[in-house]
C-alpha cells in the first residue's frame, strides 16, 4: 500500500450475491468513500490524511477493484439500489460521504434519495450532468497510452496508481482494470449523462463541490452547475495543480478541505 | 461448394491522401468527403454488379451492413437485399446481416426479413452479427458492457417471432412488448437460415454449434491469416462432438482473376492499394470500448500468451492508422488471391480443403473497382472459376443451412403493362 502507516483493514459484504470489498482505517466518527473512474485499485494518501482524524470506509462499487456484479446493472436505478444495499451493508447509517467521479455521481444520487443515510456530503468532479458546451470528454474513445494523461495532470501519479503491486498477476490486474473501466461505462455510456440534474433539488445535504482544476474530463464549468442545482448548502473549491482524480493528486489539499467541511 | 458474391459497397472516392489528412474511415469520418451525386452512380452501379453475379450464375449475393463507414455504404442491407429480390433468379440473399441489438424493437428485423423472404420466394439468408464496436458502441451508442447480452435476448425474440404461431407477450431483460405478432411470417418454415459472422471468439463458435446456425468468419485478411482461426473452430467442433460437415462454416476472400496472372497484378493493383490503405484506416480510438470483448474471452487471450496490447483490443489486427501495405504484402500474405482462372481455381480449391469451408463468400469487386473491371472479374470467374469449384465437397456432405425458395415455376414474375406517355 501507499501512503503513510499501516494498510487499511479488509471485509467483504454481499451485494446482489455479488461479494465487493470494504477497506476500512482509521478512527473516529466514520466517513464513507465511493471512488472513481479507475476504483481503489490500492489504499491513497487522501484516504489516510482522513483516517489520521476519521474511521474511513471505502466500499468498492461493483466491477470496481475489489468489486463484482456489474453485469446485472441495467439501469441508473439499478446502480444506486446496488450503492444503497453496499453502504448500508458497509454499515452506513446517517454519516458523512465523499464521492468521487463515478462514485461522486452515485453518491449525490443516494443522498437525493435516501437523505437519512446521508449527514454531510463532499463530491470530488462527480459524472452525471451534461452540458453540450463542454460535454465529457469520451475516456472510451482515446488511444492507447492515452488515458494517465487524461485523467491526471501529471500522468505519473496515475501510472502509479493502476500500477501493478509486487506479486500480482498481471493479467488478472490488467482485466480488472478493464473490467473497472467497463463497469464505468456501463453506468456512463455514452454522453455521462444519466439525468442526475432532475434530482438534485431533492439533495438538501450540505454539499462540498471539489474540482481539479486541470480536470481534462469534467471542465470545472461543472461544478458551478451542481452548485446552482443542488438545493442545499453549497461551497466550491477548486484544487490548483489537479486533474480529474483531484483527490488522488491534491491528496492533503483535498483531505483538509474535506475534514474542514465535515466537521 | 457454394461460391457467393459479396459486395462491402464502398466508397471508391476517397483522396489519395485520405490517410493523411484524416484519422479514420469509420465513426467520424468528415461528411465533406461524401458526395451524394457521385454515391447515387456508386450505389446504382454496385446493384448492376450485384444483380449480374446473380444472373451469371453465383449461388448467393451477399450484403452487409456497416454505420458512419467509408468502405460500406450499407447502413441498412435490407434496403439493397429488397431491391434484389425483385429480380427472378435462383441466386439467394445472403443478408449478412443485421446487427440485432441495434433495433428497437428488434421484431423490426424479423418484419423485414420476412418481408425479404417473401418478395424473393424464399431465398434469404438471415446473418446475425454483433456487429464491430465502430458499428454498435460509437455510431450507434450501445453500451459496450451491455451488447452481447441485448444480442442474444434479441435473437430468442426475433427466432420466436418467425416461428410461435400465435401473439405473445415477450418480457425480456431490454425489451418487453405485450403483442408480438408480425405480419407477414417469412416464406421459408421454420424459419430462414441462420447465419453467424464472428471474428474468432470460442463462446461464438460454441452458440453456433448448440443452435445448429452456419459460423462465417469475415475477415479481410484471407486465407492464409484465417487458417488458424477455421483450424480453431473445427477443433472446437470435433470436442463437442459435431460432424465436419464443410457447410457448417463460411469464409469471405478477396479475388482478382484475369487472362493471365501479370495482367491480373496490372488490374487490380490499384483497387487492392485503395481498399487495404484507405478503407481499413481506423483511429484506434474505436478499437476498444470496455466490455465489447468478453471476460472470458480476454482472460483466454491472456492465457494463450498472445500479447496483452492484442488481446485488449476488440479491432482485428491488420485495421490500423499505420502505412498501407503494399499490393506485393497484400498478394504474398494471401488478402487477395490473384491469377488467370486456372490459378485462381487451384488456389481456392486448396483454401476450401485446408480450411474445409463449403460457403465460399468473394469479393470480386473491392476498394475502388470500377464496375466494367468488377464485370469482367465476375464474368472470368463465373465462366471459368466457378465451373472447376462448385464441385467440391458434392456427395460427401448435404448443406442444411442453405435456403429453400419456392419452386420456380411457383413465383411470381415482374410484370407492369406496357405504358407510353403522351407527348
Amino acid at each position: 500500500m501507499s501512503g503513510a502507516g499501516d494498510g487499511p483493514a479488509e471485509r467483504m459484504v454481499s451485494v446482489n450475491g455479488s461479494p465487493c470489498r470494504i477497506w476500512e482505517k482509521g478512527r473516529g466518527e466514520p466517513v464513507f468513500y465511493l471512488a472513481g473512474l479507475a476504483g481503489l485499485p490500492r489504499w491513497t494518501g487522501f484516504l489516510d490524511a482522513l483516517a489520521e482524524h476519521r474511521r474511513v470506509v471505502a466500499p468498492s462499487l461493483p466491477g470496481f477493484p475489489g468489486g463484482l456484479g456489474h453485469d446485472r446493472l441495467d439501469s441508473p436505478l439499478d446502480w444506486i439500489a446496488a450503492t444503497l444495499d453496499l453502504l448500508e451493508a458497509a454499515g452506513m447509517d446517517g454519516a458523512d460521504l465523499i464521492g468521487a467521479s463515478v462514485g461522486g455521481t452515485l453518491a449525490a444520487e443516494v443522498a437525493a434519495l435516501a437523505p437519512g443515510l446521508v449527514r454531510r456530503l463532499v463530491l470530488i468532479a462527480p459524472f452525471g450532468l451534461y452540458d453540450e458546451s463542454v460535454p465529457p470528454t469520451d475516456v472510451w474513445a482515446q488511444r492507447p497510452g492515452a488515458e494517465a494523461a487524461l485523467l491526471c495532470h501529471d500522468p505519473a501519479a496515475f501510472e502509479a496508481f493502476v500500477a501493478p503491486p509486487e506479486g500480482a498477476d498481471p493479467g488478472e490486474w490488467s482485466i480488472a482494470r478493464t473490467r473497472a473501466a467497463e463497469a464505468a461505462a456501463r453506468l456512463l455510456w455514452p454522453l455521462a449523462d444519466t439525468r442526475l440534474e432532475r434530482r438534485l433539488h431533492r439533495l438538501r445535504a450540505p454539499t462540498l463541490l471539489l474540482w481539479g482544476a486541470a480536470d481534462r474530463i469534467l471542465a470545472p464549468a461543472y461544478a458551478a452547475r451542481f452548485d446552482r442545482a443542488i438545493a442545499g448548502r453549497t461551497e466550491v473549491v477548486v484544487l490548483p495543480g489537479a486533474g480529474h482524480l483531484a483527490d488522488l493528486e491534491a491528496g492533503p489539499a483535498a483531505a483538509a478541505a474535506a475534514l474542514r467541511w465535515l466537521s | 461448394m457454394k461460391l457467393m458474391w459479396f459486395h462491402l459497397m464502398p466508397y471508391m472516392a476517397l483522396p489519395e491522401d485520405f490517410r493523411q489528412r484524416h484519422p479514420s474511415v469509420w465513426v467520424d469520418i468528415s461528411r465533406d468527403l461524401f458526395d451524394p451525386a457521385q454515391a447515387h452512380r456508386m450505389y446504382n452501379e454496385f446493384i448492376d454488379e450485384l444483380e449480374y453475379a446473380a444472373q451469371v450464375g453465383f449461388d448467393a449475393v451477399c450484403v452487409n451492413e456497416h454505420h458512419a463507414n467509408g468502405y460500406g455504404l450499407m447502413p441498412s442491407p435490407n434496403l439493397i437485399a429488397a431491391a434484389l429480390s425483385r429480380r427472378v433468379s435462383d441466386a439467394a440473399i445472403c443478408v449478412m446481416g443485421n446487427s440485432l441489438a441495434l433495433y428497437n424493437p428488434p421484431t423490426r428485423v424479423a418484419e423485414e426479413m420476412a418481408m425479404i423472404d417473401c418478395i424473393s420466394g424464399g431465398r434469404l439468408i438471415a446473418g446475425f452479427p454483433v456487429g464491430t464496436p465502430m458499428d454498435t458502441c460509437y455510431a450507434y451508442g450501445q453500451n459496450p458492457s451491455q451488447l452481447r447480452a441485448r444480442y442474444l435476448e434479441a435473437h430468442d425474440l426475433v427466432v420466436q417471432a418467425w416461428t410461435r404461431r400465435e401473439p405473445f407477450a415477450f418480457n425480456g431483460r431490454f425489451n418487453q412488448l405485450r403483442y408480438v405478432n408480425i405480419w407477414p411470417s417469412p416464406l421459408q418454415q421454420p424459419h430462414p437460415p441462420i447465419w453467424i459472422p464472428g471474428g474468432g471468439s470460442v463462446e461464438t463458435w460454441q452458440w453456433c454449434a448448440a443452435q445448429d446456425y452456419v459460423y462465417s468468419y469475415l475477415s479481410y485478411f484471407g486465407y492464409q491469416a484465417g487458417r488458424q482461426t477455421m483450424a480453431g473452430f473445427w477443433r472446437e467442433m470435433d470436442r463437442l462432438g459435431k460432424d465436419r460437415n464443410p457447410y457448417r462454416a463460411g469464409f469471405l476472400q478477396f479475388v482478382g482473376v484475369a487472362r493471365t496472372r501479370a495482367e491480373a497484378e496490372k488490374l487490380y493493383r490499384e483497387p487492392a492499394e485503395y481498399f487495404y490503405g484507405r478503407c481499413l484506416h481506423v483511429d484506434a480510438r474505436f478499437a476498444n470500448p470496455p466490455g465489447y470483448v468478453s471476460e472470458a474471452t480476454l482472460r483466454a487471450k491472456v492465457r494463450s500468451q498472445i500479447s496483452q496490447a492484442a488481446a485488449a483490443s476488440a479491432l482485428p489486427s491488420g485495421f490500423g492508422s499505420g502505412g498501407g501495405p503494399s499490393f506485393e504484402e497484400i498478394i504474398a500474405k494471401g488478402y487477395v488471391i490473384i491469377g488467370s482462372p486456372d490459378e485462381v481455381a487451384e488456389k481456392l480449391k486448396e483454401v476450401a480443403n485446408e480450411l474445409n469451408v463449403g460457403h465460399l463468400m468473394l469479393l470480386l469487386q473491392f476498394g475502388n473497382m470500377a464496375r466494367d473491371l468488377a464485370f469482367e472479374n465476375t464474368r472470368l470467374f463465373a465462366e471459368e472459376v466457378l465451373p472447376q469449384v462448385r464441385g467440391q465437397f458434392d456427395g460427401e456432405w448435404e448443406d442444411r443451412w442453405w435456403p429453400k425458395p419456392l419452386a420456380r415455376e411457383r413465383r411470381a414474375v415482374p410484370s407492369v403493362p406496357a405504358w407510353e406517355a403522351a407527348q
